[in-house]
């Protein structure tokens, strides 16, 4: 079934003009309507000027990327004009206002609304433009205007009355302005019921782990992990988390490995820069099997990089992280929706197995926002694998790091019993007191890696299937090139038989290798990474052999747009 | 009743002779005469000669990484406040590697007590220098002699605003055992600097040396006076005062997080039915 209504709306200006509120406020207010919406952002690292946007896509369908063209352009400076009006479609609008841009434009598809004009008038101060370009922009959709104001009282409750009644007049003007004097805009908007819930990568992460029972989260702010710090900071009283800023990401991963150790499921989140200095900590709770949980939200390296901008090229860096041999685990979610499943996962594999995960994000999915009917929460059991209380206290002795069948030691917390629990990044016996014999280090490697390491990769799922199910194209991707992979398969399904094979749950690959007779019998294998030197490939080739020849690689900061993509992936199908 | 006998661990692997020997003496005799039992305290240490400590007695042992100490032993805190918590460090641990940990523990003010073996040398790696160091000794990694200031750790908490300041020396146990004790009934962040003679690598700052210049506080010194407290903190060369610098009653960092007021982390019951709600906002 083909979707009519598929329309994106970009909002672009300075730093500090406040394009972040209007694009959620106009995500939010679409989706309570019912419509499906799919946001991105593209910032830089600045708090006032330069050039920042946010697109959102609206559709009567789930829609999970950008596109390149655009329906609707809201320009609050005039870079937004002179960079993004080549990008609009056949019938694409312009909304902008010639007293702030100093200039008018007389072109028949640009809409000169008097934001400030209006916002002084009618909402009693400037600052209220924002607000009227939120009503302006409902208008030239031609939506309902009840919708929109429900939608801004809702998302002002908390501000009082006053502001509520000036933001909606506000929103007023700009809604009859734009309705009345836009003449040539025909937007087609569906009928559609249910509202929707919008969520970003970082929201499904924080809410993820909440659900999953944490408790402890230290953290050192770093685009783009700090929105999961400022939502766990949010949640914390009413959840009760202790939630810790640290001195340094060295800290930061110290503080969640005693706390762990002491007896609560405890996270972390960073990008590049930090996680290099959390290694050596990685490495330790590799020694002392701690269970903790590590958030990796990529953003293009090396070293301070793009702070703002994505790529997903820190794979190999998280796979090899850490001094020494130890297992750890590497889940990639490519939505907010397996970022959630995935976070509870990789608080139970920390937990069961005593070991580190890692959770590979990167900018693109951290920030951009995504909506649902709904999320189901139903199998989020929380299995607790500690050794407490009584089951504690009744053993006649404990050692923390007893050899084990499966590898796996009982994992008691201090306090609640008399027996002490003693553990050591240096190699330790059984109790967890220093030595230094071969025959002890022997026995404690094959404890860690040997036997917990098979235990692990029963643990893990293969990678996902969408599209044709006897493919003769493949496109192979990982982390949060699933959206727009995905959607190019869904338009290229009428032509080819495509498929896609999606990794999330990247290390280790599954004992189950079925799946990779998957690659023998593709025509075409077409690798797709946000990276320059292709990681993914490099890991499957490490781990199974299989080569890839073909890729396609985006390294400069920037998300794949969808028609870029299905450009890059033509070329390679016409040579075939 | 605790004896000494309950606090009997691994057999030390310290030099002859080493300053340790007699801080982990005293340390456990301030544990029997505490009552504080192995299970009801923890040890975080670090790696050096000093890092090795809570192998040789008996607790909870979280023994990490180089430098690490502070912020692991404030994890623990944080999520069951109450354990004891005791940190045990050197001074190359402490004051070099983990230097800025230091500095925010003291800012934090977590109820830890933090023990620093200070040698004045680099033990366990075989001599080089260390922060308190003193200028000009010569090193196989210092040839020229160390260049760099002395450092003065009692100096900076005290600027600090650390709420428990000390200064022991292994030679005098007695006197440390008590120091360890009133840092444990004292309420908020203690740092005890612990003057301890290596035998092996620092030929100048040996017992006779500490010997010579160390003296006790006594009663007419009054640790609340902060002026007072950092003068004493200046005092080197010929004259090194020992005991309680500086104290100063705050609160401290578990108790001024709300989510802490009742009961430990650990033993908070998980608030999962609240999963759903949250959820619901996000429409
Ligand atoms: C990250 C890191 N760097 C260096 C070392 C090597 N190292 C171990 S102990 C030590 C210094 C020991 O000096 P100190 O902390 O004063 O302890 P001491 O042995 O004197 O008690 C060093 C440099 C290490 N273990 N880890
Ligand atoms: S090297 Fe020095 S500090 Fe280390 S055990 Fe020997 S005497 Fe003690
Ligand atoms: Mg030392």
């Amino acid at each position: 079934m083909k979707s009519i209504m598929d329309y994106s709306i970009k909002i672009g200006g300075e730093a500090g003009q406040g394009i972040q509120t209007v694009g959620d406020t106009l995500a939010h207010i679409f989706a309570r309507a019912g419509y499906y919406v799919f946001s991105h952002q593209d910032y830089e690292s600045r708090i006032r000027g330069g050039h920042n946007f946010y697109q959102i896509r609206l559709a009567d369908k789930p829609v999970s990327c950008s596109r390149s063209k655009i329906h609707l352009l809201v320009a609050l400076d005039k870079e937004s004009i002179l960079l993004h009006e080549k990008e609009l479609s056949e019938n694409g609008h312009v909304l902008y206002d010639s007293f702030y841009l100093k200039e008018k434009f007389k072109k028949a598809n640009f809409l000169d609304v008097p934001l400030t004009e209006l916002a002084v008038k009618h909402g009693g101060s400037k600052i209220m433009a924002n607000t009227v370009a939120v009503g302006a922009v409902a208008g030239m959709l031609g939506m309902d205007l009840m919708i929109i104001l429900e939608g801004i009282k809702r998302s002002l409750a908390k501000k009082g009355k006053e502001t509520v009644e000036a933001n909606l007049n506000a929103a007023k003007a700009g809604y009859s302005f734009a309705h009345e004097e836009c003449l040539t805009c025909s937007f087609m908007l569906a009928e559609v019921k249910n509202p929707k819930l919008v969520i970003s990568g970082n929201e499904a992460i924080g809410l993820g782990a909440i659900v999953s029972g944490l408790k402890f989260y230290s953290g050192y702010p770093m685009t783009p992990s700090t929105g999961i710090f400022n939502f766990i900071a949010e949640h914390a009283l009413d959840f009760g988390l202790v939630v810790e800023q640290a001195e340094d990401e060295i800290s930061a991963i110290n503080m969640v490995l005693g706390a762990s150790f002491a007896g609560v499921r405890a996270m972390t989140a960073t990008s590049g820069g930090g996680f290099a200095l959390m290694v050596e900590g990685l490495s330790l709770a590799g020694m002392t099997e701690t269970p903790i949980v590590i958030v990796l939200a990529q953003r293009p390296g090396p070293a301070t990089g793009f702070p703002t901008r994505t790529e997903a090229a820190d794979l190999l860096f998280a796979l090899h992280a850490g001094h020494g041999e130890f297992p750890k685990v590497i889940l990639a979610p490519g939505t907010p929706e397996q970022a959630l499943s995935l976070t509870y996962k990789a608080f139970n594999l920390a937990e069961k197995f005593q070991i580190p995960v890692i959770l590979l994000t990167d900018q693109y999915l951290a920030d951009s926002q995504w909506s649902y009917d709904g999320l189901d929460l139903t199998n989020f059991e929380y299995r607790d694998y500690r050794l407490r209380g009584e089951d504690f206290r009744g053993l006649k002795e404990y050692k923390r790091h007893a050899f084990t069948e499966s590898g796996i030691s009982p994992l008691a917390i201090p306090g609640e019993a008399e027996h002490v629990i003693v553990t050591d990044s240096d190699e330790h016996d059984e109790d967890g007191h220093i030595v230094e014999d071969a025959e002890t280090r022997i026995r404690m490697v094959t404890k860690r890696l040997f036997r917990k390491m098979p235990l692990i990769k029963k643990d893990m799922s293969p990678p996902l299937l969408y599209g044709d199910i006897n493919p003769e194209i493949l496109l192979v991707c990982w982390g949060s090139g699933y959206g727009i992979t995905k959607e190019v398969v869904d338009e290229l399904s009428a032509d080819y038989k495509i498929a896609m094979l999606h990794f999330s749950e990247l290390f280790p690959l599954p004992e189950d290798e079925t799946w990779l007779d998957i690659f023998t019998k593709a025509r075409v294998v077409i690798n797709i990474e946000q990276n320059a030197t292709s990681q993914l490939a490099k890991l499957l080739q490490m781990e199974t052999g299989i080569k890839i020849e073909k890729h396609i690689n985006r390294f400069d900061g920037r998300p794949f747009t969808i028609d870029e993509l299905k450009e890059k992936i033509d070329a390679f199908l016409k040579r075939f | 009743m605790l004896s000494l006998k309950d606090f009997e661990g691994q057999k030390p692997a310290w030099c002859p002779g080493c300053g340790n020997f007699m801080i982990l003496r005293a340390f456990n005799e301030a544990m029997v005469e505490l009552g504080l039992a192995p299970h009801e305290f923890v040890l975080v240490s670090g790696i050096g000669q000093a890092g090795k400590l809570p192998h040789y007695t008996r607790g909870h042992t979280f023994n990490g990484l180089h430098g690490r100490t502070l912020p692991v032993a404030t994890g623990i805190k944080l999520a069951n406040h109450k354990l004891k918590v005791f940190a045990v460090a050197g001074d190359g641990d402490c004051y070099g590697e983990g230097g800025n940990h230091l500095i925010h523990a003291i800012r934090r003010n977590p109820d830890i007590k933090l023990l620093v073996h200070n040698n004045q040398i680099y033990g366990l790696t075989k001599g080089q220098a260390s922060p308190t160091s003193m200028k000009g000794i010569l090193t196989k990694t210092q040839p020229f002699g160390v260049i760099s200031e002395t450092f003065n750790p009692l100096a900076m908490a005290v600027a600090l605003d650390c709420s428990f300041v000390a200064r022991g020396f292994s030679g005098y146990s007695e006197h440390l055992k008590e120091l360890i004790k009133e840092a444990v009934h004292h309420r908020g962040f203690a740092l005890i600097d612990i003057l301890q003679p290596c035998v092996s690598f620092n030929k100048i700052n040996t017992y006779q040396w500490y010997k010579a210049r160390v003296y006790e506080l006594d009663n007419t010194y009054n640790p609340e006076d902060k002026i007072l407290a950092f003068q004493k903190s200046l005092e080197w060369d010929d004259q090194i005062p020992l005991g309680i610098i500086y104290r100063v009653n705050k609160p401290t960092l578990e108790e001024q997080i709300p989510v802490l007021k009742e009961e430990p982390l650990v033993k908070q019951k998980l608030q999962l039915g609240k999963g759903q709600e949250l959820l619901n906002s996000f429409y």
